[in-house]
């Protein structure tokens, strides 16, 4: 292969690019992205960064020096706009095209809007622009702040605004925030913490719309409406409910999109010379959105897509965490769902402790609130097993 | 010169960690003493809640992993180094000589090569074992 092109230059664009240079691939790399920014840290930007413990230096992903021996080049602020049927040149939206011998797909996800007009006092948390823009108003006086969404992104913002001293309402419209990831017992505890932040948890109703200062289009929003009729007075809203795969710049290509690209367990897509990886891509049937997984996926689909076929298949075990309320939650493992809870050290009225996802077959997932250490032993295990 | 605990309070394959400003993490790798800063060099983590195996821990939050002799990262997200200090044990007690600033008196690029050659290594034995 000659040339090589990653689209997407975030985490899991950069993981690729590592990834093809330590297996070896010593031709043209070119990282195409979107945004201006060189690849920086998401995780961050709903925690320290929003709250000001960190700031814009330390969320980079990489320094000049790892840039120089990755020898890629880093084409910024285009955004690619087409990939042709035999995936073979990527087109970009400044009519540039890039002829290449493989292509990693790494376009990630994007926060997924409240359907109606734009309003000011709206935000999503996605990007450093957004985390700057959010930043900045909560610098600005004490803010009435609704967060639409009780999920991860949800629950972190709305931790970082009430830390920072606003009145924050989180709105979730299942009967519990996080029941698809944690199941019952554990989205209770979850839930709980929101309590312990001083933060209300409406759950149960949906968002039935915006309310404005009727200025229309562009105005400000004063208010959420929820479903049941209830009105929620708000000058700053949070939207959190969910990320959409960024695949629309594929729709002239032949590759199958179905809620992410879809691969083979080994991040290769109908065409073997081009692999997708991260939260944009489906592999084996399951997409995920960690951190973790944006960093492991591309070693193993370099080595696929340097092959030229899937000689390498994804095993691992999904991990996440989350930091909310002062409590660092850690996930680990595949929960189907028919498990039963057993907390095996700590309890969660102390607020700290080791819960086992366990089924006949045994261990099949494990969750700990601030037990790092007897959650990494199982973490392991999980690995191995 | 700050003491830890008794030796027998810190068996092979445990650590502890010091409440100091920054922290310090005490590791007994299977019987060799070694102290670095507790503070992960990527994100905030506790590296005496890590992974020991060997001379190297791994971080509880993001897998980065460390050489306890040097401090040297030895594979991402980790890029800088953690400062090293010194151990002893005197009649039974351990007690820890922090460093000031250890890798002031290393010129900055050998600090970076040193790093960039335990990327290689890493990527090499991945390489292989798979
Ligand atoms: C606020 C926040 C907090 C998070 N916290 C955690 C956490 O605590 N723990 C955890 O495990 N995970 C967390 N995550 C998830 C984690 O950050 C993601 O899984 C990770 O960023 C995925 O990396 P990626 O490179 O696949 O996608 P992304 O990071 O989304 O990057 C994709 C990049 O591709 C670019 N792009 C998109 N379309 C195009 C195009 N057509 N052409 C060129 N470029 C394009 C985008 O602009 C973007 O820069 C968090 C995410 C967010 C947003």
């Amino acid at each position: 292969m000659r040339t090589v092109t990653v689209v997407g230059a975030s985490l899991a664009g950069l993981s690729a690019a590592r990834a093809l240079r330590a297996e070896g691939f010593d031709g043209r790399l070119v990282v195409i992205g979107a945004e201006q920014h060189l690849p920086y840290d998401r995780p961050p930007l709903s925690k320290e960064f929003l709250t000001g413990k960190a700031d814009e230096s330390q969320l980079a992903l990489s320094d000049d020096e790892e840039r120089a021996e990755l020898d890629a080049e880093w084409l910024l602020g285009v955004r690619a706009t087409g990939l042709d049927a035999r995936g073979r040149t990527v087109v970009l939206a400044d009519g540039r095209t890039v002829a290449s011998d493989g292509v990693v797909i790494a376009t990630g996800a994007r926060a997924r809007p409240l359907p109606g007009p734009w309003l000011r006092g709206v935000h999503t948390l996605r990007t450093l622009d957004d985390a700057r823009e959010l930043r900045d108003r909560l610098t600005e006086g004490r803010h009435r702040i609704v967060v639409v969404g009780g999920g991860f992104i949800g629950a972190e913002t709305a931790s970082s605004c009430a830390a920072l001293g606003h009145d924050v309402t989180v709105v979730e419209a299942a009967t519990l925030p996080l029941m698809p990831q944690l199941g019952r017992d554990m989205a209770e505890f979850c839930a709980g913490l929101h309590q312990r932040g001083g933060v209300r948890l409406v759950c149960g109703t949906g968002v039935a719309g915006l309310r404005d200062d009727g200025t229309g289009d562009g105005g400000a929003v004063t208010g959420v409406a929820l479903a049941d009729g209830r009105v929620l007075p708000a000058d700053l809203v949070v939207v959190g409910i969910g990320a959409v795969p960024e695949t629309g710049w594929l729709s002239g290509s032949t590759l199958a999109v179905d809620d992410g690209v879809l691969c083979d367990d080994g991040g290769v897509t109908a065409l073997p010379q081009v692999v997708a990886v991260g939260d944009v891509a489906r592999i084996g049937g399951v997409r995920h959105e960690h951190w973790t997984s944006a960093t492991q996926q591309p070693v193993v689909a370099a080595r696929n897509l340097l092959a030229g076929r899937t000689v390498e298949h994804l095993g691992g075990t999904p991990y996440f965490w989350s930091d909310q309320y002062g409590a660092r939650i850690q996930f680990a493992g595949r929960r189907h769902g028919g498990e039963t809870v057993r907390i095996a050290e700590g309890s969660p009225e102390e607020g700290s402790f080791l819960a086992l996802y366990e089924d006949e077959s045994g261990t099949t997932a494990a969750l700990a609130v601030d037990r790092p250490r007897p959650f990494m032993r199982v973490r392991r295990g999980l690995r191995m097993g | 010169m700050i003491p830890v605990c008794r030796l027998e309070d810190l068996p092979a394959g445990e650590a502890v960690r010091l409440d100091l400003t920054p922290p310090v993490a005490v590791f007994n790798a299977d019987g060799e003493l070694y102290a670095i800063d507790d503070t992960c060099s990527h994100q905030d983590a506790s590296l005496s809640e890590g992974w020991l195996e060997g001379c190297q821990v791994e971080c509880p939050l993001h897998a980065a992993s460390f050489d306890l002799r040097t401090g040297m990262p030895t594979c991402l997200p980790a890029r800088r180094p953690v400062r090293t200090h010194q151990v002893s044990v005197v009649e039974g007690m351990v007690y820890v000589h922090t460093t000031a600033d250890v890798f002031a008196q290393v010129p900055a690029d050998a600090v970076a090569h040193a790093a960039a050659d335990a990327y290689a290594r890493t990527a090499v034995e991945e390489g292989s074992a798979a």
